[in-house]
């Protein structure tokens, strides 16, 4: 069975960008347009892995990220950051919230998959 | 795909864009509030990013600017300014200015962009940070994909020692060690001593940690990348062993203790203190609880990691070396010959040890005639050859003579590593030739005739091999025609080979087809028809002491199926004696022996038949045959053979028992001598004919025909 990614990102040509990627390389995808979305949708209903912008409005990543490992149902999928700086202190703070790993913006699509490949091993 | 993400961004950074600029306009009037600076910030970041993804650099290094500029006013650094406000919204309009040039609207001054670039660095607090450009938009940290396949071989310790938390930030270690696993050699031991008791033991905490041995070609790096989302968080270490590039280097490899303090899992006053007590120094290890099991099963697979790697280094270039060595023909010929006497002498130890009844030189015989055996079979496998370079010469054929016939004949092989003996190879080849030649011409149809009876308009030929029991199977098969058996049988009883009006079973009449100077074939051709050929196989194949068998069905195909022997050498046989003379008849076509008495001779009336479990078997008197001239004893021995299909018994006086025959040829004199095909020399010297009983039988059925 195919697995099921969630992507959450204000930016509708990113999450475009990123589903039509996984979709090809034969993931399902749910779509989140922000953090609070995204949430709401993982509370409901499981899924394989979740990547993540981590600015967005309503709850940005890091708020989504921690309210993921606190709940139950999605507590260890691996989650992935998508940032757009390497600036160590957004990601360090994404680490502490439970991130398992990261992509830095621009990237290209068969650089998101070898990250997605990796984390879901 | 590509065109219509960037037509959504077009889309969305037009929105951010008039987004902002309320935002903006609003942050006019409150500049204090954090929820406008974030909206103001984030516009700017997704601007940035999403710009960067679809390749709006330009667009991407700008915003860069003011977004740098916004995140020191969102963490509190720099307050919002009216100069601010009015450097951003001059800096919104130039990014949507940028943004319609890239869809191939107005003009953008360029110059406008790089002054605001400049205002809004002035306004930065601090001593400048060194400018950002579309270039320092940090590449993606992902792993190098590949390392130069030349690098040396390197053997790399690693310990990996997550983090308790580890499973919590959503990290499955199994699949980074999988990860290891796919770049070169790996042995993988657990480590167990960090669990606690199970009242102290948190399910979802990760207290196992892994020694790693891994042996690659890819470098450190590319170990690296693979823990690279963990490696700030986790305990890594990664140390070279060994490599292929190190010079001077043996095949051991440390010693336990070594590696353990190497490792620190040891110290070395412990180490010397264990050395001291003489006994198995991993044992003594965990005996004395200074290292726990695991560690030293984990240094103990390091060594023997290492010790493999090494050894298959080393060993590499010598057994490409010694692989195979090229010896002349003549020199196994040689040894198989020697072999043979060998056997023979043998033979005849076995004999006068057994005589002599003392059994220290019965058990010296019995362990002779073991070494003997092995040796006689591993010479024999010497000469043995695969036969597929018999098979691609065939392969030619195929296509010389279809494309001369104007047919389209595809051929197809199958077991061409079967190994046979060199000789009887080379002696396969004609008959080889003969039958595919036949299937050709005869078997395989001209293309329209197939594609008329609905077959493809490509014949094919099937050349197998296999083995079966002590011989090998050779099938030759076609998709052709098929054998015309009322045609055969017509010309068969035409030419007197078969009795008119007689029932003969299908395989009889097929049989005929070898018979010498038998042809159907309506006109001569360049390739079959003129009647040689088919007598041709069978004459070499029974010189092989093989068998032919054929199978038809009209119009579908012919299968030809040649039973051949392994070895022309030595053979397993049965040894008999018909008064003083011993004969060796080959074992395997032999079923069983019974007794003939005169009683039984005498219920025949005078008919050679003899009645086995009921079943009436034709037997051949040998000693009538070989007209041998004293007395027959009150009961005599009826060898029962399997003659392709017949059963047949041939009377002997005694049945010595099963004997292994070193084959002579008779020399060229006695070459056309029938029922003969060769001799033996037995253990005491003499020599034994070895009897052809297919030829025996053919013979013994001649002269019945012709009684009649």
């Amino acid at each position: 069975m195919a697995k099921l990614i969630m992507t959450a990102d204000d930016s509708a040509s990113v999450r475009q960008m990123v589903a039509f990627t996984l979709k090809q390389n034969g993931y399902d995808v749910i779509e989140a347009v922000d953090g609070r979305d995204a949430l709401n949708k993982l509370n409901a209903q499981k899924v394989d892995m979740l990547l993540t912008d981590l600015n967005m409005p309503n709850m940005d990543g890091i708020g989504l990220i921690k309210g993921v490992r606190a709940g139950t149902l999605n507590k260890f999928i691996p989650i992935v950051m998508l940032t757009t700086e390497s600036q160590d202190s957004r990601k360090a703070e994404g680490k502490s919230a439970g991130a398992t790993g990261w992509i830095v913006k621009p990237f290209k699509p068969e650089q998101l998959i070898a990250v997605v490949k990796k984390v879901l091993g | 795909m590509m065109e219509q993400a960037i037509a959504t961004y077009r889309e969305e950074a037009g929105e951010l864009l008039s987004e902002l600029e309320t935002s903006l306009l609003d942050l006019e009037e409150t500049p204090e509030d954090t929820d406008l600076i974030n909206r103001v910030f984030r516009a700017m970041h997704t601007i940035k990013g999403s710009g960067a993804m679809f390749g709006f650099d330009e667009i991407a290094a700008f915003t860069h600017e003011v977004e740098t500029v916004f995140d020191m006013v969102r963490n509190g650094k720099m307050t919002v300014t009216k100069r601010l406000l009015d450097l951003t919204l001059k800096s919104r309009d130039h990014i949507s200015a940028l943004l319609d040039f890239s869809a191939g609207a107005g003009e953008v001054d360029r110059s406008i962009g790089d002054e605001l670039i400049i205002s809004l660095r002035q306004l930065l607090p601090q001593p400048e940070s060194p400018p950002k450009g579309s270039s320092d938009i940090p590449a993606i940290q992902l792993p190098p994909v590949s390392v130069s396949e030349l690098a040396d071989e390197i053997t790399w310790r690693i310990r990996f020692r997550p983090t308790r938390e580890l499973l919590l930030c959503g990290t499955n270690p199994i699949s980074l060690i999988n990860e290891l696993r796919a770049l070169g050699t790996c042995h993988v031991v657990a480590q167990f001593d960090d669990i606690p008791l199970i009242d102290n033991l948190v399910g979802e905490q990760c207290y196992i940690y892994w020694d790693i041995i891994l042996t690659t070609t890819r470098g450190e790096d590319a170990i690296r990348d693979v823990f690279i989302f963990i490696e700030d968080d986790c305990e890594i270490k990664i140390e070279m062993i060994d490599s292929s590039g190190l010079i001077d280097r043996d095949q051991g490899y440390k010693k336990l203790g070594d590696i353990l303090v190497e490792r620190g899992d040891l110290s070395p006053v412990e180490m010397q203190k264990i050395l001291m007590l003489q006994k198995r120094f991993g044992e003594l290890l965990v005996e004395q609880g200074i290292v726990t099991p695991e560690k030293v099963q984990s240094a103990l697979v390091e060594q023997q990691h290492v010790k493999g790697v090494r050894q298959e280094r080393s060993a590499a270039p010598q057994q490409e070396a010694a692989a195979s060595i090229r010896v002349p023909a003549e020199k196994l010929d040689q040894l198989i010959n020697l072999v043979g006497e060998m056997v023979t002498v043998q033979a005849h130890l076995s004999q006068v040890s057994l005589a002599g009844g003392d059994s220290t030189y019965i058990a010296i015989a019995e362990e002779v005639e073991r070494l003997t055996n092995e040796l006689r079979d591993t010479a024999l496998n010497i000469r043995m050859l695969p036969i597929g370079s018999t098979f691609s010469k065939f392969k030619r054929l195929v296509r010389d003579l279809s494309q001369e016939l104007g047919k389209e004949i595809e051929m197809e092989t199958f077991g061409a590593e079967t190994e046979l003996d060199k000789t009887v190879i080379e002696k396969l080849n004609d008959p080889l030739v003969h039958i595919i030649r036949n299937s050709i011409d005869h078997g395989i149809e001209m293309p329209d005739v197939r594609t008329a009876s609905g077959k493809s308009s490509v014949g094919t030929v099937f050349l197998g091999a296999e083995h079966s029991g002590d011989s090998v199977l050779i099938t030759i098969r076609d998709d052709g025609a098929g054998l015309d058996r009322d045609t055969i049988r017509n010309k068969a009883i035409e030419r007197g080979l078969l009795p008119a009006n007689s029932e003969v079973s299908d395989k009889e009449i097929y049989a005929q087809i070898f018979a010498p100077g038998f042809s159907t074939a309506a006109k001569v051709t360049n390739v079959s028809g003129r009647g040689v050929g088919m007598d041709v196989v069978k004459r070499g194949i029974d010189g092989l002491r093989g068998s032919i068998g054929v199978d038809s069905v009209r119009g579908t195909g012919t299968t030809i199926t040649l039973k051949i022997p392994l070895t022309l050498a030595i053979i397993d046989s049965l040894l008999v004696k018909i008064g003083k003379e011993h004969f060796v008849l080959p074992l395997a076509a032999v079923e069983e022996c019974v007794e003939l008495t005169r009683e039984d001779i005498r219920n025949s009336h005078g008919r050679n038949l003899a009645n086995v479990r009921g079943a009436i078997i034709p037997y051949i008197p040998l000693r009538k045959h070989f007209k041998i001239e004293d007395s027959r004893p009150d009961i005599e021995q009826i060898v029962i053979a399997d003659i392709h299909g017949t059963k047949v018994g041939f009377v002997v006086d005694h049945v010595v028992g099963e004997h292994q025959t070193v084959i002579k040829s008779l020399g060229k004199m006695y070459r056309d001598v029938k029922g003969i095909s060769g001799a033996t020399i037995l253990g005491d010297g003499t020599v034994a004919l070895i009897l052809d009983m297919a030829i025996l039988l053919q013979s013994a059925e001649n002269l019945e025909a012709a009684a009649v």
